[in-house]
């Protein structure tokens, strides 16, 4: 098992910064929860439902989305650029589909854990969110989307300012434009083409297909599962490519 | 075959520079190799070359009998590499860095332990095994750089300028580290900018400047070669170097210009300077 030493590295990083990661994985949803949902959203009706129930959904896809593409892309970034320790996996005798797998991984339950920390978080503002086994599929499907991305941008750029500058154009506009905060059935035209390009949207439009109780669409899976499948193949090739 | 390590023609450009300029060289098995050259000779690319990091523009490189474009995982499982630059995971500690080079060398867990227990052991770093590598001084980390090039059991030793940055004690502490390993049959190449350390450790030394390999071989005999003495004298504001083969013809050659000037015998820094041509007439 190849994939053990990239996940057991990650461990080792996860038990030590324990409370950072937590809280840094709490605060955005947390006020948006409190910003949007109660402040500007309490008594609003959306698609027939209370905006806190609308909310929800969307701050489980932007926070499995920021958490996966953070834990990989930060870290990969610094280990390859800073301390220069990524070195240690290149050089080492291990298959690079393991590294990229074994990375893609980690983060994607970094994901994971965030996503299920805000849902626990979202019973406090008095959320019915119904989830079932195809909900924690379509989350754990958008944090591998989102982690395979953060490999890809950590391996190709070429300094901490592209890093940051990657996740401002990249990510900033997923989190307010992806149906998380409101549909994007409310956007004009060519924009909202082009959002329902975007993976996220797909994610925030499954959770809440199944949270509502709706039942599953086939297009929320299948759409982040070939972007999940690009970014591997894009990752996995620039990890070949790339000199330690 | 007795070579560890064969480079046919080997050739590396960045661009329009050509950093490695068609090298051929052999090392033999259980030798100590210096790898000696100014500031952007191509040390470092040559190594990463050897070491899998770097893939050459020509040539071929073969080690331990593994051609390096078709056996990398079989090359990289018999050789250990210190960077020139600290290449730890500053957020873990000690132990953790060790305990992840075992575990990506397939290492089982008992023999992990074991050998972590040695290692720390033998570099000093024990009572430091919980500190983390972003904590601890330039020396502790260079000392923890070898041991965790060391804890897969290589057979050969790449280390890029394993002592820079280091004071006295520790410089030599490090000798002693890298002559046990050689006496125990390691094969070590190393590069360095200190001359001494190239003289104390090494049995072949080769000289390299823009890409090329200009002088190989033995330290003694190369500085036989050039002459195994040296006069030194000071005119005009600059020191002139004349080489002679024995100390009777630099001495009645010094009484001839008299003035200020010194005869001692030559070393490497003599030779280096004198092939390389680095502000220094003849
Ligand atoms: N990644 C790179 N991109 C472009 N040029 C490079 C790269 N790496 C090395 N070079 C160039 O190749 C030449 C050789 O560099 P190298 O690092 O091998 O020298 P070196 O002998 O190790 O020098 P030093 O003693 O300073 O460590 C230099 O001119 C350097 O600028
Ligand atoms: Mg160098």
């Amino acid at each position: 098992m190849e994939l053990l030493p990239v996940l057991w590295n990650e461990w080792v990083f996860f038990k030590r910064r324990f409370w950072q990661i937590t809280s840094a994985a709490l605060i955005g949803p947390v006020l948006y929860m409190i910003a949007f949902g109660w402040g500007m959203g309490r008594g609003v009706q959306v698609e027939g439902q209370p905006y806190m129930a609308f909310l929800i959904p969307g701050i489980i896809a932007l926070t499995t989305m920021n958490s996966s593409y953070n834990a990989v892309a930060v870290q990969l970034n610094i280990h390859r650029l800073y301390d220069r320790s990524f070195q240690e996996y290149i050089i080492a005798p291990v298959r690079v589909i393991s590294i990229t797998a074994g990375k893609i991984l980690a983060g994607a339950l970094r994901g994971m854990y965030a996503g299920t920390v805000i849902l626990l978080i979202s019973l406090l503002f008095g959320s019915m969110v119904r989830v079932n086994v195809w909900f924690i599929l379509i989350m754990f499907l958008n944090s591998l989307v989102f982690s395979a991305l953060g490999f890809y941008a950590a391996l190709v750029v070429q300094s901490h300012t592209d890093m940051n500058r990657f996740g401002t154009f990249i990510l900033t506009p997923m989190v307010f434009l992806c149906g998380t905060f409101f549909s994007p059935d409310s956007i004009p035209g060519a924009i909202r083409y082009i959002i329902y390009i975007l993976p996220l949207t797909h994610t925030s439009q499954g959770l809440r297909g199944i949270s509502t109780g709706g039942g599953v669409n086939w297009i929320h899976i299948v759409v982040p599962a070939i972007y999940f499948l690009g970014l591997f193949l894009l990752g996995l090739r620039q990890c070949c490519r790339v000199e330690a | 075959m007795n070579n560890v390590i064969e480079l046919r023609n080997v050739v590396k450009k960045f661009g329009d520079t050509a950093a490695v300029d068609g090298i051929d060289l052999s090392v033999a098995k259980g030798d100590f190799f210096g790898l000696l050259g100014p500031n952007g000779a191509g040390k470092t690319t040559m190594f990463r070359m050897m070491t899998t990091l770097l893939k050459p523009d020509e040539g071929r490189i073969n080690m331990n009998g593994f051609d390096m474009n078709r056996n990398r995982r079989e090359i990289k499982k018999t050789m250990g590499m210190v960077s020139q630059h600290i290449s730890l995971q500053s957020d873990m500690t000690a132990e953790e860095n060790l305990e992840l080079h075992g575990m990506l060398h397939k290492m089982d867990r008992k023999r992990r332990k074991q050998r972590i227990e040695e290692l720390l052991e033998f570099s000093g770093l024990s009572e430091h095994r919980k500190k983390l590598a972003g904590h601890m001084s330039g020396g502790m980390k260079r000392r923890l750089m070898i041991v965790r090039a060391l804890m897969h059991e290589p057979s050969v030793l790449f280390m890029d300028e394993p002592t820079v940055g280091l004071d006295p004690s520790g410089r030599r502490s490090i000798w002693d580290i890298l002559k046990n390993l050689n006496r125990q049959g390691l094969t070590v190449l190393l590069t360095t900018h200190y001359i001494e350390e190239a003289e104390v450790l090494c049995n072949t030394v080769a000289l390299m400047d823009h890409g090329k390999i200009i002088a190989q071989g033995n330290p003694e005999k190369l500085k036989q070669h050039v002459g195994a003495y040296v006069l030194e004298t000071f005119k005009e504001g600059k020191t002139r170097y004349g080489f002679f083969p024995s100390e009777e013809e630099a001495l009645s050659r010094a009484r001839e210009i008299g003035g200020e000037l010194v005869v001692r015998r030559s070393n490497l820094e003599d030779l280096f300077l004198k092939l390389t041509n680095h502000g220094v007439g003849g």
